[in-house]
């Protein structure tokens, strides 16, 4: 739980100082070779641009017209991924106003945090396992990390 | 998706059981499709597959030997003006007049459509750039796409029938067709079908998808089921085989010892069970590209 706990801090800080990124100004890039459904990319990547912090609790995303056009595809499909994104609890449609961040706390938010982090970790782990490191060793060197050490001092920073 | 489902969601073309010869060639064989209106519709296939073929029925240019179709519930070859002053057709070939100059050309076909918007067509003239004054053959190969683009939308038509819309353009005229796609089936209603072998663009723009293959429809659906009914799945045996075991739907199978990958059609909860039954462990999944199953489908 460390080191979740570490992460979730971690992007919550990002999100306090990030700049946050503005509708048609959204950084998402879609492979169509990749064979991942392109709706699927979409969700992913605006999920992990508002678990990171570089898409703002509160942010309106693009209209979907104007999404469409950014990336070239069909608005269909930015539509189907908007509404993932509302089901997942990431955004909200408020009525004639647009699709916006929910904010981080809402728990639905928290949960999809949570489902990032334990990808993210799962792959880490796989990886781990195969070049052939134990568990306690790969949570050492999480410990041990610079990241980790430079966070703490962070920490005390705030808390005196 | 049945005639019923057709009628019911609106078909905007109505094709049915279309054959058609060239001499002993035979291009079209046995058709049937029903394009529903609003959104984008991709034609995809080899070349000599029978793409443009078709598109040439849809705007009338060919009478149907052998079957039936219908735009807009209408007889395109009967009535072409009916059909026509309501489409945008943008050919492979680009064939517009050469010596015509860029606004003769734009108040030429002006005449033909009484929907035309001079304001818009405006609009779109300065977007692309393009001089009233050049003749067209001075132009470059992507102005001249350009040019072709402008007439095909200018009237605003509630059917844009793009054959190879992008294929030899340089990325930045390319986008402004796939642009003018977007915004097309943006506007409530309106319809794109476009054929192309750039399989990216299709997986990018299309709702639905037809593989033709020699004349013949092999595959038709809305292109996220179709997606959905692929799978690549690598499985972990518990004994090194010779060959990949046999399983419900394998397309193709590649690997050695305990480790073979299949490429799969059918229910993914399905292959799932055949895996178990083979006593074999997923060792990994991934999504297949629409190139892949085109490749897999015309193979």
């Amino acid at each position: 739980m460390l080191c979740i706990n570490l992460l979730v801090h971690h992007y919550r800080s990002i999100g306090v100082t990030g700049t946050g990124v503005t509708g048609t100004g959204m950084q998402i890039h879609i492979q169509a070779h990749d064979g991942v459904p392109i709706y699927l990319q979409i969700v992913q990547q605006i999920k992990y641009l508002v678990a990171s912090g570089r898409i703002q609790a509160g942010a309106e995303l693009p209209s979907i017209r104007a999404l469409a056009e950014q990336l070239l595809v069909n608005p269909n499909t930015i539509a189907r991924a908007y509404r993932e994104l509302e089901t997942a609890g990431v955004v909200e449609k408020r009525r004639t106003a647009g699709t916006f961040v929910t904010g981080l706390g809402s728990p639905l938010a928290r949960k999809e945090r949570l489902k990032l982090l334990r990808d993210r970790i799962d792959q880490l782990l796989v990886e781990a396992f195969q070049m052939g490191f134990e568990l306690d060793e790969v949570l050492k060197f999480m410990q041990q990390s610079e990241l980790v050490s430079h966070h703490q001092k962070k920490e005390e920073q705030h808390d005196g | 998706m049945d005639k019923s489902d057709a009628i019911f969601s609106g078909s905007i073309v109505e094709i049915e059981n279309l054959s058609r010869s060239f001499g002993d060639q035979r291009a079209l064989e046995n058709v049937t499709l029903y394009i529903p209106r609003g959104g984008v519709y991709g034609l995809i296939g080899k070349n000599g597959a029978g793409k443009t073929t078709l598109l040439k029925h849809i705007i009338g240019a060919h009478y149907a030997q052998r079957g039936s179709v219908r735009v807009f519930g209408i007889d395109p070859v009967a009535h072409p003006v009916e059909v026509l002053s309501r489409l945008g057709y943008m050919s492979e070939d680009r064939d517009v007049p050469r010596m015509m100059r860029v606004y003769e050309l734009m108040n030429y076909t002006r005449t033909f459509y009484p929907a035309w918007d001079p304001i818009y067509a405006e609009e779109l003239r300065e977007m692309f750039d393009l001089d009233p004054r050049q003749r067209i053959y001075g132009l470059s190969r992507g102005q001249t796409a350009r040019v072709c683009l402008l007439l095909a939308l200018a009237h605003r038509p509630e059917l844009l029938v793009f054959d190879e819309p992008s294929s030899g353009l340089d990325p930045v005229v390319r986008r402004d067709i796939l642009t003018a796609i977007v915004r097309t089936i943006a506007d409530e209603g309106r319809t794109v079908i476009f054929s192309s072998h750039l399989l990216d663009e299709v997986e990018r723009l299309a709702d639905r998808v037809a593989i033709l293959h020699q004349g013949k429809v092999l595959l038709e659906d809305r292109l996220d089921t179709i997606k959905e009914s692929f799978h690549r799945i690598t499985l972990r045996f518990e004994e090194p085989l010779n060959e990949a075991p046999t399983m419900v739907g394998t397309i193709d199978a590649s690997g050695s010892g305990n480790q073979w990958t299949y490429l799969c059609r059918g229910d993914r909860s399905q292959l799932i069970h055949a895996a178990q039954a083979l006593r074999a462990q997923i060792v990994q999944e991934a999504h297949v590209s629409l190139d892949e199953i085109f490749v897999s489908s015309v193979a």
